[in-house]
């Protein structure tokens, strides 16, 4: 394949707000997503699929009887580890399903039911019967777990860090802060569950799967089953037109995907649909890890820091290590001549955590932005004033220069909308009425991210007109219409002149929709193949001729560190008597390049400033340490934001372009927003109340006083 | 989910005689809580008696021997209750309460006799693979040392710590309803103080109701206090969610004296607390933050709490207060 | 067992055999092809399923079908037989979505909000119980309470409805 260098492109409709391309499909319903996909779509006479779960969190299947279920009218066919199709490879033990007896976490899937109706699937896994052997458990994340250092954490960074002699500083340091922060298990809980559609077909011996998948890459989902199938990835088709979100849960294959795709591969080309159920979800599809934070800043009187210390407990499963880089934003935040990092996993008997918004970033910057309120709150000194005071001149982790580095602008411009001079710094000093009213802040921070091996295709179609095709996949983040905006631009077109193909594994490889790096990524390969189309074949380019080409790699990023920044405020207001809290407004300014569409942009930022807010006043999946699962296994337990809920919530972002980075002069934005504002939210409610909570989430009975709170 | 016989009923008395005729069965009414029971495999019936085409569904005023009130079929739908404008101006807490539960859309189908016969949100009991007393008894109450966050504080056993989640349960019970019941015996009235029970030793069972006998109407008796009612519920979510604690409050002051006042909890019992010791304790007393935090203190003195619900006691004594103090407020205008 | 239903959805007549057991959303989803209400959690906690069932927001993963012989469905697909309904079109303009999951349910439950509070039916933040409804954002936010987003476009879906009710 071609390699082209992106160079930045002419500017004319980045930057404008344009209209999702798929706004009518979705206010409609027309949109079809992973398991509603018809005759038309290939989908004939499915089969649904039911799964069947361990009730122990260690152990053996020591038999699974299915002579009920199979009698249960429409019950086609109940698989287990005794006569599932065999894979060519099992060392993804998450993916590995039913190859053998052992069970390393509650909830795991046991056996699959085959039937011709949802109805008869569901009943006929209630009717399986699994017998089990039960070994003893270990599942619940404490101070007290025997612990490991992984090798590295996720995605690829250090394990630990030393910089300079940290006790020593601790030691002169005029103000120490030491504390202890806890985050807990979350759940991405996109609304639509997670689910696939699948069916194999074999052609003349060379053999075909076919699926709609409920993903955020569908290129990642054929590369991981392909070996463990033993097929080439190109035999592979997935497809993912709509998908109902994901939030990090749906970047990987879960475990649900291989039993869809295994099922189907005993039914003799019918069509298998599994759609795993909310309370499924809670054991398999995924979920933030719970963290501990110790967290030691040691300052000068005046707030300067001399030492910076996180030490991070979390959890990975005995099946597959998953290290949440918990600490690796202290690592480049703020300056400080010594430092301590470290990340120690307890390898538990639980389901397999994974990717959720802002994995790192979001549990890393609550425990370090909360601590930094404090050493403001011990200093006497603005908590903005404070974050200025430390600013690094170069990225502390790596010694290179940021690339743009404006959290002070963000700051600054954030206090000035937010209103922030007019603050009274003494905690617990405004009352309203009922209500204890307070204001806090975090900064935000998530690095700037483009993946390799991402290609774009540009064919002319006569008439001025282009198709631009990519794998990527639209999440409900409008990479559908962003992408479209930068392929016209790239090409100086319309956009209404391209006609864009995404989220098929049959287009050019796209990487996932994650990490905040998708727009960047698949932008860049887009301009990449635009820019060496017109110089393959020029501007007036005869219909059918087309130019796949990739991004050559860029050595500015050897050179720089690329981040992006923000800062989030917020309004809390803590009842009185009840204990009750509202958050009146969350405000949040951000650098992150140039903004390609201000609306779904904007829609990005809410979201993500709406789902911290979750995080920090709700969300707590709870796992029960006798039986090993999450017991707050559904939206009616496991609480988030409701629209009563999110009041006065905006965000705005800093003029800029960020050329060295993207050719279109844009960062990624899907993290950022859920970054530092539960911390924003819990400095609020110490404002508000002059009590400091440092576990989320910050609920009514950490403000419940005899007296009133 | 069973297979299931579907059946349905033109009128109470028909459905209580399929009922009787059916094994196994059991009454749908607007099924936002069956048929999510159906589906997680805590209820197991092999047949429905469909009761919502009954036309239970109207609110008339009523007037006998004894006075006056509103009678509520069991089929009148939430929202259409506390929209209903005599419940408004007459009965404010029955509004309020109805609007403080769920949402929008379950307010649309949940009935009036079904909301008082919702089953707990224990997530033990919502979870078949848990061993629970309620739903399976003799297994034992997983709560008890686990998720408490949402365990009763007063009148559980060591076999059961559920709440009830019903918000109208609550404000019918502080304004002295009752229903109407109709079973293969005959008619017959239970105080809905009455209607629910504490779990003992078997929590399997939450209502006094026999089997068969189907809630026909509701009886709401027409009141000077029950004018001057309100309803406080403090949740996690400031929407969509059932109470950690519920406040249902009435208060009449005469001379500067309570003269009537009326007090029930929700989210702290097996079922809707009328909290009689704390409404003596008030009768007679001036309206004060410290009188109330006292007559408060006289019905908590039974409270048990983990660590998980400990934080109940304090919450129910200031929402209890805040209820109070803002009905004084409103009374003295 | 089966037994036989009949059902108009968005104006179209069907008559089909169902399994007792087949909630509405199931029916209309695997049975009739219509996949405009969506599941999210097939428990009453999300919302996404929501239709206009004979007129009112209903939640179709909290029916049997079979206890809704005769009634009429409107979804939001139905809803844009002729040119999209305002609701819909102030959704486009203020982007009130983003995966597009909830939204037909988040757009019934406009529809069937908006008219409740034509009604004058009151809610939980309704000051006056007895008095006329002004349907202000914090009315507009506690009736939508019942549709989860967890992209969290609750701000742009405010903004929709502000200005569907203002009109």
């Amino acid at each position: 394949m071609t390699e082209q260098v992106a160079r930045p492109v002419k500017i004319r409709t980045i930057g404008r707000r344009t209209d999702r391309a798929d706004g009518v499909e979705k206010v409609t319903g027309r949109a079809t997503y992973a398991v509603e996909h018809g005759v038309d779509d290939g989908v004939v006479d499915p089969l649904h699929l039911w799964l069947v779960q361990s009730t122990v969190a260690k152990g053996r299947v020591s038999a699974v009887r299915a002579e009920a279920a199979l009698s249960h009218p429409g019950v086609v066919a109940v698989i287990d580890h005794t006569n599932a199709p065999r894979l060519h490879d099992t060392d993804n033990r998450e993916l590995a399903i039913l190859q053998d007896d052992r069970v390393g976490f509650r909830g795991q899937i046991v056996a699959l039911v085959l039937a011709e109706t949802l109805e008869a699937a569901r009943q006929g896994a209630a009717l399986v019967e699994v017998d089990q052997e039960v070994d003893p458990h270990e599942v619940e994340l404490t101070e007290h777990n025997a612990t490991y250092r992984p090798e590295t954490v996720n995605p690829d960074m250090d394990t630990d860090t030393d910089e300079g002699d940290v006790d020593a500083a601790f030691a002169q340091a005029d103000v120490v802060v030491d504390h202890t922060y806890r985050t807990p298990y979350e759940h991405n809980n996109p609304l639509e569950a997670h689910a696939t559609t699948a069916w194999w077909e074999s052609d003349g011996g060379d053999e075909r799967l076919t699926m709609f998948d409920s993903t955020q890459g569908v290129h990642g989902v054929a590369q991981s089953l392909a070996p463990m199938l033993g097929l080439a990835p190109g035999q592979i088709r997935v497809r993912a037109p709509y998908v109902g979100g994901g939030f990090g849960s749906k970047g990987e294959a879960h475990a649900h995907v291989m039993a869809a795709v295994l099922a189907a591969r005993t039914t003799e080309g019918r069509p298998v649909k599994l759609a795993v159920t909310r309370q499924q979800m809670f054991a398999l599809t995924g979920y933030r890890t719970a963290t501990i934070s110790h967290i030691r800043l040691g300052a000068s009187a005046d707030g300067r820091l001399d030492a910076i210390e996180h030490i991070v407990q979390e959890q990975t499963s005995t099946i597959r290590e998953f290290a949440e880089q918990t600490a690796s934003p202290t690592r480049m935040m703020y300056a400080a001549p010594n430092r301590r990092t470290r990340h120690r996993l307890a390898r538990l008997d639980v389901a397999v955590p994974s990717w959720m918004r802002a994995p790192g970033e979001m549990p890393g910057m609550f425990a370090q932005e909360v601590a930094m309120d404090e050493l403001a709150v011990s200093c006497g000194v603005d908590p903005i004033l404070l974050r200025e005071l430390n600013e690094p001149d170069t990225d502390p982790e790596t010694g290179l220069p940021f690339n743009n580095r404006r959290l002070v602008d963000c700051l600054r411009h954030g206090a000035e909308r937010f209103g922030w001079a007019a603050r009274n710094r003494e905690p617990r000093a405004t009352r309203d009425g009922e209500w204890w009213v307070g204001t806090g802040v975090a900064s935000a921070t998530y690095p700037a991210n483009r993946m390799p091996g991402n290609a774009a295709r540009v064919r002319s179609l006569g008439d001025g007109r282009y198709a631009v095709a990519i794998a990527s996949v639209d999440i409900g983040t409008g990479a559908r219409t962003v992408l479209s905006q930068i392929a016209a631009d790239a090409l100086d077109v319309e956009p209404s002149a391209i006609d864009l193909e995404v989220a098929d594994t049959r287009l050019p490889a796209a990487t996932v929709a994650g990490g905040s790096s998708g727009t960047s990524s698949w932008g860049t390969a887009i301009v990449a193949a635009a820019q060496r189309f017109r110089k393959d074949h020029g501007d007036s380019a005869e219909p059918g001729l087309e130019t796949t080409a990739t991004p050559a790699d860029d050595p500015a990023e050897e050179r720089l560190s690329f981040h992006s920044f923000g800062a989030v405020f917020a309004e809390a207001r803590v009842n009185h008597w009840t204990g009750e809290i509202r958050v009146p407004r969350l405000f949040g300014v951000y650098s992150v390049g140039r903004v390609i569409n201000p609306m779904t942009a904007r829609s990005q930022f809410l979201g993500g400033l709406v789902m911290g807010l979750s995080a920090g006043l709700f969300e707590d999946s709870y796992r029960d340490p006798r039986l090993g699962h999450v017991v707050t296994q559904d939206l009616a337990t496991y609480h988030v934001a409701a629209h009563a809920d999110v009041l006065d919530v905006d965000a705005e972002w800093l003029e800029e372009s960020d050329d060295t980075f993207t050719p279109m002069g844009s960062r990624g934005i899907g993290e950022i927003g859920i970054v530092g504002t539960a911390a924003a939210v819990a400095n609020a409610t110490f404002h508000a109340t002059g009590t400091r909570v440092r576990s989320l989430p910050i609920t009514v009975d950490d403000f419940s006083g005899a007296d009133g709170i | 989910m069973k297979d299931l016989t579907y059946l349905t009923a033109d009128t109470a008395d028909s459905a209580v005689e399929l009922f009787a005729a059916t094994p196994g069965a059991q009454f749908l009414g607007g099924g936002t809580n069956l048929i999510d029971h159906l589906k997680l495999g805590v209820a197991t019936p092999d047949a429905l008696v469909d009761i919502s085409r009954i036309p239970l569904d109207r609110v008339e005023e009523y007037q006998d021997a004894i006075g006056s009130g509103l009678r509520i079929g069991s089929n009148v739908r939430n929202s259409d209750l506390a929209a209903h404008p005599v419940v408004r101006a007459s009965f404010p807490a029955v509004s309020r309460a109805l609007l403080a539960g769920a949402s929008g859309q379950i307010r649309n189908q949940a009935t009036t006799g079904g909301n008082l016969l919702q089953r707990t949100r224990c997530v033990y009991f919502q979870d078949v693979t848990t061993p629970c007393n309620k739903r399976e008894p003799g297994t034992g109450c997983s709560a008890l040392e686990g998720y408490g966050r949402h365990n009763a504080v007063l009148g559980a056993s060591d076999a059961c710590v559920a709440t009830h989640p019903s918000d109208l349960a609550v404000a019918l019970a502080a304004l002295d309803a009752s229903v109407v019941v109709l079973g293969p015996e005959g008619e017959r009235r239970i105080a809905l103080d009455d209607l629910h029970r504490l779990p003992d030793d078997d929590p399997s069972i939450d209502t006094i109701l026999e089997p068969g006998e189907l809630i026909t109407s509701v009886e709401l008796p027409r009141t000077a206090v029950a004018a001057q009612s309100t309803y406080r519920k403090v949740r996690d979510r400031a929407s969509f969610a059932f109470a950690l604690v519920s406040v249902a409050a009435a208060l009449q002051v005469e001379g500067g004296r309570v003269s009537d006042v009326r007090i029930a909890w929700g989210g702290v019992a097996h079922k809707p607390w009328r909290a009689r010791r704390a409404e003596d304790w008030l009768r007679g007393r001036a309206i004060t933050e410290q009188t109330i935090r006292a007559a408060v203190a006289e019905e908590l003195t039974a409270a048990r709490t983990n660590a998980q619900s400990v934080y109940k006691v304090p919450m129910l004594t200031n929402t209890t207060t805040l209820a109070l103090l803002r009905l004084a407020e409103e009374v003295a205008q | 067992m089966d037994m036989h239903l009949t059902l108009t959805v968005d104006g179209e007549e069907h008559s089909l055999d169902v399994d007792t057991r087949t909630t509405l959303l199931d029916t209309l989803r695997e049975h009739l092809g219509v996949t405009s209400p969506k599941k999210g959690c097939d428990h009453g906690q999300c919302g996404s399923c929501t239709v206009l069932l004979d007129g009112r927001r209903h939640l179709t993963c909290l029916s049997l079908a079979v206890a809704h012989e005769g009634a009429s469905v409107e979804t939001a697909s139905g809803l844009a037989t002729d040119g999209l309904h305002p609701v819909q079109q102030a959704f486009l303009e203020h982007d009130g979505y983003q995966c597009g999951y909830c939204t037909p349910g988040q757009v019934c439950s406009a529809v069937g909000m908006l008219r409740e509070a034509t009604e004058g039916h009151p809610s939980h933040v309704t000051a006056d119980l007895i008095g006329e409804v002004d349907l202000d954002d914090d009315e507009i936010r506690e009736r939508m309470s019942g549709n989860l987003c967890r992209c969290g476009a609750y701000v742009g879906i405010l903004d929709a409805l502000r200005e569907c009710a203002s009109q």
